[in-house]
């Protein structure tokens, strides 16, 4: 089998970067901070050309830049990478999404104040290096989780992923962040732990010596035992997407998190959950991910309109944009599960575009809580007048988040909501009420935050730097150019979600021309 | 007596064929333990440490070669009384190097004043003679022979095919580590009472074990595992007999396993003996009671696995319930670290319950990934102290991180390994025993993973602690490790990253071992 190393050297890229950081001294902060950025800006530009080189054509094998090892012969375990599109996507995503965090919390951690939201009791001098040295090695289990075609080894990254994300968010974060890195922990490691049940499970019953995906589709029988595997796969996603009811972690620990932390958990880390259910759930379980569909369905559904609720609610900023996610995992779930090429495309592009329009939010959530050293929102008011551009870029990142047509999360969240109307009519008119949810929870806070009576606090802020506007800008441009040109990364997708619905057993339904005048069926 | 009748009677006795070269390991240390005695007694005081130190690393050294060299011999000897098979082997080297850092851990001479521990064991708490002592910078050294004593009754235990060879192996290995519990240099006290405690109650096992013996005995008319194995098969005595015996057999084995519910003893003498003992009895103990457990199950009553499989189950089930739930509201780390080790005496037993090749080699791999981790694990707490001695207590642990990072990583590692994520050598030696059980026992593995999540939380705690929190007032400080005691911690973390990135060799060899000689 040919090698091809250039998967390869994405993988590795971040891991080398983050060795370099870890190693350098307390006091070269600066240089730590530069070459955290040069690195990060290399993996997005490297993952940017593997996506032009990726072949769409209709010949092209499933799996492309695949480069496959030996790890543990005992358990038929390799080191495996490889990407197809939905891969692809999400893995530019969330290394397009690391330089903007590298940048917009570039003085996060230079004064001496305990957390962004300024000094805690004990306030102390966080060691700067090591934050992004933490930053680079969840870059490297991210794009591990997203590209291995080992069922062992994304167990491996999907559970070492937690380790970086829990000192981010322990050693960098708010005020209750020991609570918060403990919850995160212990949900992701129960639901982790369910999915290595699994695991084993898959390995015994398919008789299968390898755990290599390829050799994994399609073995797994019939029945109760495939029901109860797809469980242990789908809890563990459930918990990590998350999913209602398994939600509970995400609003304390996006809170807590440092805005830079929040937005890689939330828009990258999140993704994976979505991700594991199209590439590990519906392939190796068809019948019972058929079997379990419509409560799944269901359970989007209530977390579309009971996340929107709450995040209306909230008066905690980062709090609010975690339950605004939450609802958004819903409208990807309908998508996945809704088993038709434009709901799995859609959600696939939800994704993506989630990643980027959220990633955006807190990063711009973060700025103005860097200002105002509060979370809450009821401290700010009026702020348009003293900081224009920041409100325009808040602006512009909420009105993506309730996707606004001409934003890309437009196309994806209407083509999630045909693509669940040509199965599920009634599902997808409730979840069309959480597009009237989400403008209310985003403009309500815009409104609060930016509009009305300016607040004291307020009237001190200064506008956004050249160096936070580069943090954010580029994320909204990307934001707008899908919105009005999709089509490359749909070319990219739309392969992808095929072969999973071939592998579902399930094609798009038949239009039905006749049905309006009671038709032949 | 005629010439002609001697040599009739010498036929009949029979003395049996010994296989000398396949038993050096336990020759050598047995031989080392006895130089040390002699050391002891003919070498002036202020030589006897130095010497004692050679004696100790080099016997286990060369008995660790040994074994190496009789790599792939399968053989029983002595009238089938001792096996050296694979799994036999594996577990001796296992033993060794586990009982080479111990030795490592127990020569400390830079942390405590001189050495962790006392000199006098017998003096009375509390009087002026002990008050005069937790100054003095007098060493005594009788524990490293006590050591190699025990060591050379763990290498016989989990090769015996024999109930009563393996009773002696017992006793070998368990009247030293009585001793050694009570000579700690702090908190004599503790330390006398850990050592009366475990003595009481080993007492106790040891007679349920001959007890088993006696009823087994009764059954099928000998001792010997491949025997009664037969009998179970042929004979037509009551077979109350044979499940009493095995009942009270294990009631001794799972004892000494420190495995729910004849745990209660850990805790305590975990706590109360000088820690670098406690790392010894934590690791080498557990895994040649386990080995014992094997041989017991897999050679004596393999065929009647249908009788005793439910028993093994109940018992891990307790087992890891215990060790996960009553870790929880611990605040000693000690203690803590005494029932995570209840925890994974259940773990293993699950890959017992495989009864497969699988299953031994499995079994095999864990004990090889804990026995390092949680002796390493005990090496650090040596090394945080206040002016009492260690400062095991959990709040002392607060803020670590940030006066030693060092230390603090190296317990993290430690302790990621045995909450079992993956990259470390814990993750890989669950995976190995929860697969091999899983096709005979998938509920049971189940709940060990949700035990494992459970345990996962005091794990958890002290990274929380040592990282998140702020130090206290007047905390503890943390001693700079002499070299003994850095090799040992260097090599414990060391094979603790290692394996659970390229297990594979090790994984190879422990298949290869997955080997009971009947």
């Amino acid at each position: 089998m040919s090698q091809n190393y250039a998967l390869v050297g994405l993988v590795l890229l971040p891991l080398v970067g983050s060795a370099l950081v870890f190693a350098l001294g307390e006091a070269q902060a600066k240089l730590a901070k530069q070459l955290t950025l040069l690195v990060s800006l290399a993996a997005a530009v490297y993952a940017i050309v593997l996506c032009f080189e990726f072949d769409t054509g209709s010949g092209a094998s499933r799996f492309q830049f695949s480069a496959s090892w030996n790890w543990i012969r005992a358990f038929g375990v390799h080191i495996a990478f490889g990407v197809d599109g939905i891969a692809l996507v999400l893995v530019t995503m969330a290394v397009v999404l690391v330089p903007a965090v590298v940048l917009a919390s570039w003085t996060s951690f230079d004064s001496r104040s305990g957390s962004e939201e300024g000094p805690t009791p004990y306030g102390r001098r966080r060691s700067v290096k090591n934050y992004f040295a933490l930053l680079l090695l969840l870059e490297f289990f991210m794009i591990g989780v997203f590209t291995a075609t080992d069922v062992f080894l994304f167990y491996v990254f999907f559970e070492a992923m937690l380790v970086p994300m829990y000192f981010i968010i322990g050693s960098f974060g708010g005020p209750r962040r020991q609570y918060a890195a403990m919850k995160f922990f212990l949900y992701s490691l129960v639901g982790g732990l369910l999915m290595l049940a699994s695991v084993i499970g898959l390995f015994v019953t398919t008789g299968s010596r390898s755990f290599a995906l390829t050799d994994l589709i399609g073995k797994v029988p019939d029945g109760a035992t495939q029901k109860w595997l797809f469980l242990g796969f789908f809890i563990a996603f459930a918990i990590k997407a998350p999913l209602i009811p398994f939600h509970t972690w995400l609003p304390d620990a996006g809170a807590e998190a440092p805005a830079g932390g929040a937005a890689l958990l939330v828009g990258v880390l999140d993704k994976v959950g979505t991700f594991g259910f199209l590439r590990y759930c519906l392939p190796l379980f068809p019948a019972a991910s058929r079997y379990f569909a419509p409560t799944i369905l269901i359970l989007s559904v209530i977390g579309i309109l009971y996340a929107g609720f709450l995040a209306i609610g909230q008066r905690d900023m980062k709090r609010l944009v975690a339950y605004t996610s939450v609802a958004h995992f819903g409208f990807i779930g309908l998508g996945i599960f809704a088993f038709t090429t434009q709901g799995g495309t859609g959600a696939v592009l939800y994704m993506v575009n989630h990643g980027l329009s959220t990633g955006a939010l807190f990063l711009v959530v973060g700025l103005l809580i860097a200002r105002g050293k509060s979370r809450n929102v009821d401290d700010y008011g009026g702020a348009a007048k003293v900081t224009p551009i920041l409100a325009g870029l808040f602006l512009l990142a909420g009105l993506s988040a309730l996707a606004l047509p001409g934003m890309s999360t437009f196309i994806s969240e209407f083509l999630v909501l045909v693509g669940t109307f040509t199965r599920h009519k009634g599902l997808a008119v409730l979840a069309t009420t959480g597009i009237v949810l989400a403008a209310i929870y985003v403009l309500y806070l815009y409104q609060r935050t930016f509009q009305g009576v300016m607040s004291e606090r307020v009237a001190k802020f200064r506008d956004v730097n050249v160096r936070e506007i580069l943090a954010v800008a580029p994320l909204i441009a990307l934001i707008i150019g899908l919105g009005f040109y999709p089509k490359p990364v749909l070319d990219i997708i739309n392969p992808a979600v095929k072969a999973t619905l071939t592998d579902v057993h399930q094609t798009d339904p038949a239009p039905k021309l006749g049905t309006a005048h009671g038709g032949t069926k | 007596v005629s010439p002609l009748l001697l040599a009739d009677g010498a036929q009949t006795i029979n003395a049996p064929s010994v296989s000398y070269h396949a038993l050096t390991p336990i020759f050598i240390v047995l031989g080392a333990a006895l130089l040390g005695v002699l050391a002891e007694g003919l070498l002036p005081r202020s030589e006897r440490y130095a010497a004692q130190l050679v004696i100790s690393i080099g016997g286990l050294v060369a008995a660790g070669i040994a074994v190496g060299l009789l790599h792939g011999t399968n053989e029983s000897t002595i009238s089938n009384a001792l096996a050296v098979d694979g799994a036999g082997l594996f577990l001796q080297g296992t033993i060794i190097v586990l009982a080479l850092m111990s030795v490592l851990l127990v020569a400390e001479r830079s942390v405590d004043v001189v050495s962790p521990i006392v000199a006098s064991a017998a003096v009375v708490v509390g009087s002026p003679a002990d008050r005069e002592l937790s100054r003095s910078s007098r060493i005594q050294t009788e524990i490293f022979p006590l050591l190699l004593f025990a060591v050379s009754g763990m290498l016989i235990f989990p090769i015996s095919n024999n109930l009563i060879l393996m009773f002696v192996a017992l006793e070998v290995l368990s009247l030293p580590l009585y001793l050694m519990a009570g000579l700690s240099r702090r908190r004599r006290l503790q330390s006398q009472e850990a050592a009366l405690k475990y003595f009481l109650l080993g007492a106790f096992a040891s007679a349920f074990f001959l007890y088993g013996i006696a009823l087994l005995y009764g059954y099928a008319n000998s001792v010997d595992l491949d025997v009664i194995l037969n009998a179970s098969r042929t004979s037509n005595k009551p077979s109350v007999l044979l499940y009493l015996g095995l009942a009270l057999l294990l009631v001794g084995v799972l004892f000494k396993a420190g495995i729910a519910p004849f745990h209660s003893w850990t805790p305590d003498v975990y706590q109360g003996s000088p820690t670098p003992v406690t790392a010894f009895m934590a690791s080498c103990t557990k895994v040649a009671a386990f080995g014992a457990i094997l041989r017991v199950l897999y050679v004596g009553f393999n065929t009647t696995a249908w009788n005793w499989r439910p028993i093994i189950w109940a018992v891990a089930i307790a087992s890891m319930a215990v060790g996960a739930i009553f870790g929880l509201t611990q605040t000693d780390l000690k203690r803590i670290l005494a029932y995570s080790s209840i925890a994974h005496a259940g773990f293993i037993l699950v890959g017992v319950v495989a009864l497969t090749k699988d299953g031994i080699s499995s079994v095999l791999f864990y004990l090889l990934t804990y026995g390092f981790s949680t002796l390493a694990a005990f090496g650090v707490l040596t090394l945080v102290r206040d002016a009492n001695g260690e400062a095991t207590h959990l709040s002392q642990w607060s803020g670590l991180g940030r006066k030693s990072p060092t230390v603090a990583l190296v317990m993290t590692v430690l302790l990621m390994s045995m909450a079992g994520i993956p990259l470390t050598a814990g993750f890989v030696g669950k995976f190995a025993v929860f697969r091999a059980a899983y096709h005979v026992a998938a509920p049971l593995v189940v709940m060990a993973l949700v035990f494992s999540a459970i345990a996962a939380f005091y794990y958890l705690r002290i990274v929380v602690l040592m990282f998140f929190a702020e130090p206290p007032e007047n905390g503890p400080t943390i001693a700079i490790p002499g070299w003994s005691t850095s090799v040992a911690l260097t090599f414990g973390v060391l094979v603790t990253v290692v394996l659970g990135i390229v297990p594979q060799p090790i994984l190879d060899l422990a298949s290869k071992a997955g080997k009971l000689v009947g």
